[in-house]
């Protein structure tokens, strides 16, 4: 697996940024392919990327269209969406239609790196899923359903349960309210009962709930779980 | 100096050019009046001739209005000439044709023939006469040719009518007349026409074949060809002089004749009107009708008045100037030579009178005065005409008549009098004897006088000489008298009787006439006073409309420019809508800067009268007047008064309209202002970080082979930090041009405060890297409506511009609490605090409070878009000094909903 270096499709109009991201993600070992449209995109698809990186403003194809179009074509190739701050709605779309993970330009390297890193484990648990998850002092074990925090077991309610469960299943990947609410309620209820329950969650496992280290708030978008050590 | 003079008068006179200048700029339509001295002389055909001679020159002609009278010849000449239809419209069962107006209008020809100008309209048309419609087509830009007869000129009314013995009721002002830029006589002889006559030729209404034999006599008709002549002649003198004028070629111009006329309610005053305006114009001169009121004019009748205001106005619509001025309490003479005397009048037109000897022996000839006294002044003493008819023109509007009921009261009043003063001298009789019971009776009489006016102490006067007579004058119970001592007592005490009654009388009425002046000036003044002390253009409105409604006892609507036509603004009582012809009435007031509607020239037909607000900047409005009772709507004591309100109202309305033109001048002066001001802020904020960026990779591009590792990541960190906060600043422009362009639409749903603080902690979490915050948050708190992302950019802001005003090191407090059904949450620095005066600035745009030290600027927006943000989620932020110590304190309030909502959570 590891013998070919992963290949990743820039999608982005800006030839600076494309630079950047080529420099950057050259030093880690990836293998780089850039498309400054999406038609150049939609050809590159053919190479089969491990990743796509995709500015959601493009001069040529509106980028929600583009992410539809290559997920029809590829339902599983990891894809990280470029957007500006204050468009909340655009990243939870960019989400709902297949998007693995979002970037609020403009952005670090590091955050980059480990968005990408966080979508690429996600592809690689399908396969074969880490029986224990660990962060700092949480510990969860999802065979035995026991969650340990500094090695004292915590008792949760099957709904939070739950909820940390499909948290650490997609851990270091944001998770959308509507994703989660359709993971843990059959019925169509309201985001409110998801922010009752994440803070039932961080009061239980959070050393200071005010100020949470594990279950982040994504604001407008949703949460996330701090990515495993 | 005599040079100096020539000089100055070589120059064309401003006046002339300007009404040159006029005429062709705003292309107002050339007037043509073909000028015939009787019917059947050929205007008509002539007219047609010259329009089919222009045709062929390629101008657009067409037939507005045309009578051949079935003339073969003239017949001919239509052919090939468009005409336009006219329209018909029903009056008193009949259809009748008028000139379709709209549509000459909606055809846009370059010429129009329209026959007859001094036709009367059918009523129901737009305007009583067709000179009124020929004035709107010349207003619209189209030429006119028309015809007129010299009999139907308003100043040579009274001549024609001496000469023929026919009063001819349609009447051509003179100024339509002489407002006309050619004049073309039609010439016939007199026995040339009658020959016509005889021929056929010439159409003559049947119901007037009788009067014909008289009318074309051969006397007559050069007696009317000489009028027309001279008429025509006048006017072309006039149009040499204005050219004249125009050129500067010195002419032989009489400067500053000057005529004034005297006119009165008599009804022969129009007649010395008329001869004002031949006079003044042979001798090139203006002319002024004066009225002067005197005490008598109060006693006058309506119709009086009305006649009065009819005269003014015929000398208006002949091209002269009205005016009226009070009296003084002396001779009129006195008031007439000092009006001329201070208006340089050279010549004095005054009626005959035709009072008796008598009159004029006790109350002064006016006339033998005004000649005494008239110094180098020309007097002119005109007999008048005597010719029965209607000497005077047809009101502009016209105005009711009040209707004087008899008042038995005063009579009453008076017997009593009387009858008390018999008691009295009943009493009296025995210890002053009958002699002096007289003054008994005096004294009634003078009180009935003073109270109850002349007829009635008159009446008192009579009835106490018969009671004096009867019970007192011996022998006693009869009405004889047998002294002739007493017969001479008892005359004596008539005469005295009325001439107290008259002079009490007299004090009494000038008494409630300068009560009802001052109750009027004083109303007049209050209305002043109170639309100086608003400021609202409603409030004028209104306070105009009601100050009209109460004083005049009518309904009142106030129209004002709106969109290129005109809307009601006010009305009392309040009115809304206009019915159309109502509407029509207005607009046509409005455009036209003049009177319309009921009672008035044009679209009589109307429910209000409309009268244009004028202003000496020309017209701002109309004012719409109405009252139930039918017939004309106002005295004209009632329309002067209209007028001095309207005035009132136009100035009002003025100076609102110039204090909100100040107003919006300041406001983009100031706009300009804050718009530079915030153009050097951003660059300054928007240039400084990018220059530490550049100057930072540029160093490290030249520079780094010489730098240590420590200078280049400090370089580094430079650049990040820079372009870090020049994110920040990019992003706050960005929300405040959101915010003022209203586009923040808030995304509310319940959110839990504590968590939302949590994540802005997260994202401020770099800059807060020098501070260390203490969350004191209230647990339990009941879920707030929100937008999460507005929101957490809020209290970013708030902790951004905390870290820049309180020290590094020290403690940033949140704390949280309910207020009953407000959430409140508390943001607490130890900086210096805000300057007191600066607690509510702080949320302007771009300002920031000074600061001693030097601290990294902020962008001076943060703030401004919190108070933004936080308001558009219904919520309130406030700035005050901490308490408990130095620094500020920022405190957000928002709603508890009404119903939070229960969630089981225990599932």
């Amino acid at each position: 697996m590891t013998a070919a270096a992963l290949k990743i499709l820039i999608i982005d109009d800006e030839p600076p940024i494309r630079k950047l991201l080529r420099m950057g993600l050259t030093t880690q070992g990836y293998q780089i392919l850039e498309a400054p449209n999406g038609k150049t995109a939609l050809e590159l698809l053919s190479q089969r990327p491990d990743l796509i990186i995709l500015d959601l403003g493009l001069p040529d194809i509106q980028g929600h269209e583009l992410l539809r179009t290559i997920r029809a074509r590829n339902e599983s190739v990891p894809i990280v969406v470029l957007s500006s701050r204050g468009d909340e709605a655009g990243k939870v779309q960019a989400l709902d239609l297949g998007a693995d993970d979002y970037l609020t330009k403009p952005f670090g390297l590091d955050e980059l790196l480990a968005r990408m890193r966080a979508a690429l484990r996600h592809q690689l648990q399908v396969h074969g899923e880490r029986p224990i998850f660990k962060a700092g002092d949480l510990s969860v074990d999802l065979v035995r359903r026991v969650v340990k925090v500094r090695d004292n077991e915590v008792k949760l309610s099957p709904k939070e349960y739950d909820l940390l469960r499909v948290l650490v299943q997609h851990a270091g990947k944001v998770l959308t309210h509507k994703l989660l609410l359709g993971e843990l309620w059959d019925e169509l209820v309201d985001t409110q009962y998801l922010r009752v329950y994440v803070r039932q969650l961080r009061q239980k496992i959070e050393t200071d709930p005010e100020r949470p280290q594990y279950i982040l708030t994504e604001t407008g978008v949703g949460y996330r779980l701090r990515s495993p050590d | 100096m005599a040079d100096q003079r020539r000089d100055l008068e070589k120059r064309p006179a401003p006046e002339a050019l300007l009404a040159a200048a006029r005429r062709e700029e705003s292309r107002i339509g050339k007037l043509k009046i073909f000028v015939g001295a009787a019917p059947g002389v050929g205007k008509t055909y002539e007219m047609l001739q010259q329009a089919r001679a222009r045709r062929k020159d390629g101008y657009d002609i067409v037939i507005g209005v045309v009578e051949t009278h079935g003339r073969k010849e003239t017949e001919a000449l239509l052919e090939g000439l468009d005409v336009i239809p006219r329209w018909r419209l029903e009056y008193k069962g009949q259809w009748l044709e008028e000139m379709d107006l709209d549509a000459i209008i909606a055809r846009r020809p370059q010429i129009v023939l329209v026959d007859e100008l001094a036709h009367t309209n059918v009523p129901g048309s737009r305007h009583p006469k067709r000179y009124l419609d020929v004035e709107e087509l010349l207003n619209h830009g189209i030429d006119v040719y028309t015809t007129v007869n010299i009999q139907h000129i308003e100043s040579l009314n009274d001549v024609v009518a001496q000469i023929t013995r026919v009063r001819v009721r349609e009447t051509l002002p003179d100024s339509v007349f002489d407002r006309a830029d050619a004049i073309e006589l039609v010439d016939l002889t007199p026995d040339d026409l009658i020959q016509r006559l005889k021929d056929g030729k010439v159409y003559v209404p049947e119901q007037a074949e009788r009067a014909l034999e008289h009318y074309f006599s051969p006397t007559n008709l050069t007696a009317l060809r000489e009028l027309a002549l001279r008429r025509t002649a006048e006017r072309v003198d006039e149009q040499l002089l204005a050219e004249l004028q125009t050129h500067a070629i010195a002419g032989p111009w009489a400067a500053g004749e000057r005529v004034l006329v005297c006119i009165s309610e008599d009804p022969r005053a129009a007649g010395l009107v008329r001869y004002a305006k031949r006079l003044s114009d042979r001798l090139h001169a203006v002319f002024t009708a004066l009225y002067i009121e005197t005490r008598r004019s109060l006693r006058l009748t309506e119709e009086q008045r009305d006649r009065i205001a009819d005269t003014l106005r015929l000398a208006e619509t002949l091209g002269g100037e009205a005016i009226t001025i009070p009296g003084g309490d002396r001779s009129i003479a006195d008031d007439v030579i000092d009006y001329a005397r201070a208006n340089n009048i050279t010549q004095v037109i005054i009626g005959k009178t035709s009072r008796s000897r008598w009159f004029e022996i006790l109350n002064g000839s006016v006339v033998h005065e005004l000649v005494r006294r008239s110094g180098n002044i020309s007097v002119h003493v005109i007999a008048g005409d005597d010719i029965v008819g209607e000497p005077i023109p047809k009101k502009t509007v016209r105005t009711a008549e009040e209707a004087l009921q008899f008042d038995p009261r005063p009579y009453a009043i008076a017997l009593v009098a009387v009858a008390a003063g018999l008691g009295a001298g009943e009493a009296i009789q025995p210890w002053f004897g009958f002699e002096n019971v007289n003054l008994v009776f005096l004294t009634a009489i003078v009180g009935v006088a003073v109270r109850c006016g002349l007829w009635p102490s008159i009446f008192a006067s009579v009835a106490a000489s018969l009671c004096y007579n009867f019970f007192f004058l011996p022998p006693i119970y009869t009405f004889t008298i047998t002294d002739p001592t007493n017969v001479a007592a008892f005359f004596f005490f008539i005469v005295i009787a009325i001439v107290v009654s008259n002079v009490a009388a007299r004090v009494r009425t000038q008494a409630i006439v300068a009560m009802g002046r001052a109750r009027a000036t004083e109303s007049l003044y209050a209305f002043s006073r109170k639309l100086a002390g608003v400021g609202a253009l409603d409030d004028v409105l209104w306070a105009t409309a009601y100050q009209t409604a109460l004083m005049l006892k009518v309904r009142v609507v106030l129209l004002l420019p709106e969109n290129g036509t005109i809307a009601v603004k006010a009305g009392y009582p309040p009115e809304d809508i206009l019915d159309n012809a109502d509407l029509a009435a207005a607009k046509w007031a409005w455009e036209n800067n003049r009177t319309a509607g009921r009672g008035s020239d044009t679209l009589p037909g109307a429910k209000r009268l409309f009268l244009p607000m004028r202003t000496g900047r020309g017209a701002i409005g109309v004012v719409g007047i109405d009252r139930d009772k039918p017939g004309p709507l106002l005295t004209p004591d009632e329309r002067r008064l209209l007028d001095a309100l309207i005035d009132q109202g136009a100035l009002a309305i003025e100076r609102v309209h110039l204090v909100e033109d100040m107003g919006r001048v300041k406001r983009t002066v100031e706009t300009d202002r804050l718009r530079s001001a915030l153009l050097t802020s951003i660059s300054h904020d928007l240039k400084t970080p990018l220059a530490a960026v550049l100057g930072s990779a540029s160093t490290l591009r030249d520079l780094t082979g010489k730098l240590s590792e420590v200078e280049k990541t400090d370089l580094l960190a430079t650049i990040i930090d820079e372009s870090e906060r020049l994110n920040r600043f990019i992003a706050n422009l960005l929300d405040m041009t959101k915010l003022e362009s209203g586009a923040i639409v808030p995304n509310m749903s319940a959110h839990d405060l504590a968590e939302i603080v949590g994540s802005a902690l997260r994202r401020a979490n770099k800059i807060l890297a020098q501070h260390h915050v203490k969350l004191e948050l209230t647990k339990e708190l009941p879920m707030i409506e929100l937008d999460a992302v507005l929101f957490e950019q809020v209290l970013f802001n708030i902790l951004d511009n905390a870290t820049k005003y309180a020290a590094a090191g020290t403690a940033i407090r949140i704390r949280s609490w309910r207020d009953t059904d407000t959430v409140c949450l508390e943001i607490l620095d130890e900086g210096e605090g805000i300057p007191p005066a600066d607690l509510e600035r702080i949320f302007d745009k771009f300002y920031r409070v000074q600061k001693r030290d030097q601290v990294l600027a902020g962008t001076g927006l943060g703030l401004g878009i919190s108070r933004g943000f936080v308001e558009a989620m219904n919520g309130t932020i406030t700035a005050a000094n901490r308490t408990d110590g130095t620094g500020a304190a920022f405190t957000i309030r928002l709603p508890v909903p009404v119903n939070p909502q229960q969630l089981d959570t225990a599932a």
